[in-house]
């Protein structure tokens, strides 16, 4: 019975091809708007790390101005000082937890034929690669010694380590960063999460770095931070006046397994700075935070206004479709008016009338999904063009994809039901007597 | 033209009314809001910056290691692309305008004062950075060479000479002129005497302080300084017009070629600089407009489908009234006028739709209410569009003739 439906279906949209059409690309650009502008909200704003993101806590501690907030209305800055950093990884309250900051160091290949090239890296301590988990293809990370003698060390991206050695494995080669040599322990894999949360301060949608060096050995070397450096007084001249300021520029992480360890290190966190303020610093009332990935993405506004914006009238645009749709299949059904009466006299039942024009709604809508779907492809592609931040998040993922089967199937089901409903009930008498 | 019967067959088929004036509604909202989101955004990128965008570009150098003199690196460089045939000027400069990365200083007018009066970029250039930035000075002086000086790594202090534009003048001593005047980038610090005020110079930021004002993006203040940032310093060059792109190149070759303890990073023109810092607008323009396009084309299709489709349900009745009398022109004016009305009553809920969505987005989003320009312009396009999308159909009911009428199905 399905099959003779479907044969009569398209029989009666092959007889009107051009408002078929006309219905199909209706569904099919309204569907292809709305996905295209929800993948990207939905990618921007989708949990980067869902089996641990609630225990990743970013660590905020409010050393700003008395006279004014970090950010209005209260908010504490986003980035800690490098005493902070110093005197929460020497406590070491946390799980796993890691000081970082960003660097760009000329990299300088023993290989004459690669030229000399500035190279985006991070200083940080090792539980950085536990708590965000990179993958390594080969050897490992540096350890707690490593850290503590600033060793000369590094973990190197999939990427330099093919540009460099051609992708077999390095781990105990050198590379030569701003005169200084450094011994590759670990090698990554391919590692580019779609939102870089542990560093949202210097671009949500940046590159992942080329190579990971110990935090200490930086500091060593007296690297200020290539990323966003904040203070609201001047600190006193000189790399130690740096140090000792109140300038803000290195994110914080720790990683806190319960609940309970988590009320616990924000105990710390206040005790230590209640301390603090014995001495004279953070002139501002008590206002430590430790969001976790999620909140830090929310509080951080990585999901653009644009972005959101983008969804909202995408959505209406594809209201605006389907009552189209629903108008023109109305109106189509209605013309069939004499037909329906017929074949209800003929001894067919409203049921099978129902199926049978639903099967017909059916077609439209997910041939219109279907085309939607290449739409939304197409879409993507050109808001990585538009966007060359969003590569990343610019992608059609599995979640979307049902999804937009999923909405064209509802859009065509929605779209159809009342005309359908309404051609249902015409009775067979009325139409037989006007012919 | 007779407006009952049209409304009385109208009522007649309730739910294609509806269907339509609720498309009709949306459509309107969403246009007139798209269409003001884009005029604001065209209107924000159209901003003058205050400097030569056209023959200008900007060219880095990352020395390696400790030994590394950047001092000298800089003097060196700037003498090289001073005499470089097809420039006109260059100088040193931590940033440029929509760059998105510079360094940003409260501005104070006391110095006990405890929080500033104005945020302002700052940019670092010698003697030569108002010809080479192509600034125009309105009032005062530029540096004089004897008064710029290096500015040594974690070196705070600021030296005693400015010259800040007019919109951050008019900020700090509103009604006077600022030359001659002091601030303070530093309140614990000495005081800055300004010497002279620029036209215009863009902060780098896009939207820098902007719950202070659209003014609060050209606060921006030069200081008579070199500046490196570690073994990293940065360079704007202004060619001869016409002449930025050959000269880029050889500005490239040459720096890579006198000095090779170092990398030279990738030359940029103001323009790339302009279109990436305003990459995220520009954008959003585009994919509006796409949709309003796209809506308007559903929509007048919709009106053309749904209009035919009456027209071919109502042959007979339009053959009838042929034989009756009615003529072409009355049978046409019969269909304008019917979608007229239903465009019309679409645009009465579209007013409620749109500012609807006006609110949403001036609750959510930091946007402006809605002209009524643009309320008044969607309607009249709107209604124009309805009116095109059915002068088809209506024409083709006009060519029943009249002989339908005795035809039986």
């Amino acid at each position: 019975m399905f099959t003779y439906y479907l044969q009569l279906g398209f029989h009666s949209l092959k007889r009107n091809p051009l408002l078929t059409a006309l219905m199909i690309f209706g569904i099919a650009l309204g569907i292809g708007t709305s996905m295209t502008s929800l993948s990207v909200f939905y990618l921007m704003g989708s949990d980067p790390i869902p089996w641990k993101s609630d225990k990743l806590h970013a660590v905020q501690l409010d050393n700003w101005s008395k006279e004014e907030p970090y950010r209005t209305p209260n908010e504490p800055p986003d980035q800690v000082t490098y005493l902070e950093a110093k005197a929460l990884m020497e406590a070491g309250k946390a799980d796993l937890q890691a000081a970082m900051y960003k660097v760009v160091w000329p990299l300088q290949p023993d290989n004459a034929e690669i030229k000399p090239f500035s190279s985006l890296g991070r200083a940080t301590f090792k539980d950085f690669f536990a708590m965000f988990e990179p993958p390594f293809k080969y050897g490992n990370p540096w350890d707690a010694a490593q850290d503590n003698e600033h060793a000369r060390v590094t973990v190197v991206s999939s990427a330099l380590n093919e540009k460099l050695f051609g992708g077999q494995d390095s781990t105990g080669k050198k590379v030569r960063l701003n005169e200084i040599e450094y011994t590759i322990v670990g090698v990554l894999d391919k590692w580019q999460p779609r939102v870089k949360y542990y560093d949202l301060t210097n671009g949500a949608f940046n590159d992942s770095e080329e190579y990971y060096v110990p935090f200490t050995t930086a500091i060593e070397l007296q690297t200020r931070p290539s990323g966003n450096n904040s203070c609201w007084e001047s600190s006193k001249p000189g790399w130690d006046g740096y140090l000792a300021s109140d300038c803000v520029w290195i994110q914080f992480w720790v990683q806190l397994n319960s609940q309970a360890r988590e009320d616990e290190y924000m105990a710390f966190l206040n005790n230590y700075v209640n301390e603090q303020k014995k001495l004279g610093r953070f002139a501002r009332p008590l206002n430590n935070r430790l969001p976790d990935v999620n909140e830090w993405i929310e509080a951080q506004g990585v999901v653009s206004g644009d972005a959101q914006i983008q969804v909202g009238l995408s959505f209406a645009f594809l209201i605006v479709c389907l009552v189209n749709t629903i108008g023109l299949l109305l109106a189509k059904f209605m013309r069939k008016s004499s037909e329906i009466g017929l074949r209800r006299a003929l001894g067919a039942t409203r049921g099978q009338l129902f199926t049978q024009h639903l099967v017909e709604a059916g077609v439209i809508g997910i041939s219109g999904g279907l085309i939607g779907l290449v739409l939304t492809w197409l879409g993507l592609m050109a808001v990585r063009g538009l966007y060359a931040d969003l590569y990343n998040v610019a992608r059609l993922d599995w979640v979307m994809v049902l999804t937009a089967i999923g909405l064209s199937i509802t859009a065509a089901v929605l779209a159809g039901l009342f005309p359908t409903w309404k051609a249902c009930q015409i009775t067979p008498a009325v139409q037989l007597k006007t012919q | 033209m007779e407006i009952r019967p049209i409304l009385s067959a109208l009522m007649r088929s309730k739910v294609a009314l509806v269907l339509i004036g609720l498309q009709i509604a949306l459509t309107l909202a969403i246009v007139c809001n798209a269409l003001f989101i884009v005029s604001q955004r065209l209107q924000l990128m159209s901003r003058d910056s205050g400097m030569n965008e056209a023959d200008t570009f900007t060219i880095g150098s990352l020395g390696f290691g400790a030994g590394f003199n950047i001092k000298t690196s800089i003097e060196e460089d700037m003498a090289m692309l001073r005499s470089l045939p097809g420039v006109a000027a260059a100088a040193p400069t931590n940033t440029v305008p929509l760059s998105n990365g510079g360094w940003s200083t409260g501005v104070s007018l006391k110095p006990e004062q405890k929080t500033s009066t104005a945020s302002s970029a700052m940019y670092f250039v010698d003697e030569q950075g108002l010809d080479t930035f192509g600034a125009k000075l309105a009032e005062g002086r530029f540096f004089t060479a004897d008064e710029i000086t290096f500015r040594e790594p974690g070196d705070n202090s600021w030296p005693p000479v400015t010259v800040i534009t007019r919109a951050l003048a008019n900020k700090l001593f509103p009604g006077e002129s600022a030359v001659g005047k002091q601030l303070y980038f530093d309140n614990e610090g000495a005081p800055q005497t300004v010497v002279g005020v620029v036209e215009r110079m863009q902060v780098p930021w896009i939207g820098f302080a902007s719950d202070e004002g659209p003014d609060a993006e050209f606060y921006s203040s030069f200081v008579p300084q070199r500046v490196a940032f570690g073994n990293f310093g940065r360079y704007l060059v202004r060619a001869e017009p016409g002449r930025r792109d050959e000269v880029m190149k050889a500005a490239e070759a040459k720096m890579t070629q006198t000095n090779q303890s170092r990398i030279v990073r990738e030359p940029r023109t103001l323009e790339r600089i302009r279109a990436e810092g305003y990459q995220e607008h520009r954008a959003m323009t585009i994919i509006l407009i796409g949709v309003i396009v796209a809506l308007l084309a559903v929509t007048a299709l919709g009106i053309v489908g749904m209009a035919s489709f009456w027209v071919t349900q109502r042959t007979k009745q339009i053959g009838t009234r042929r034989a009756l009398g009615a003529t072409r022109s009355s049978i046409l004016r019969y269909f304008m006028t019917e979608n007229f009305l239903i465009t019309s009553l679409g645009l009465a809920l579209g007013i409620v739709l749109t500012y609807g969505l006006n609110y949403w987005l001036m609750a959510n989003y930091e946007a402006q209410r809605l002209p009524l320009i643009y309320l008044g312009g969607g309607m009249i396009a709107l209604l124009l569009l309805g009116q095109a999308a059915v002068f088809g159909p209506a024409t083709r009911a006009s060519r029943v003739p009249p002989a339908v009428a005795t035809r039986s199905v």
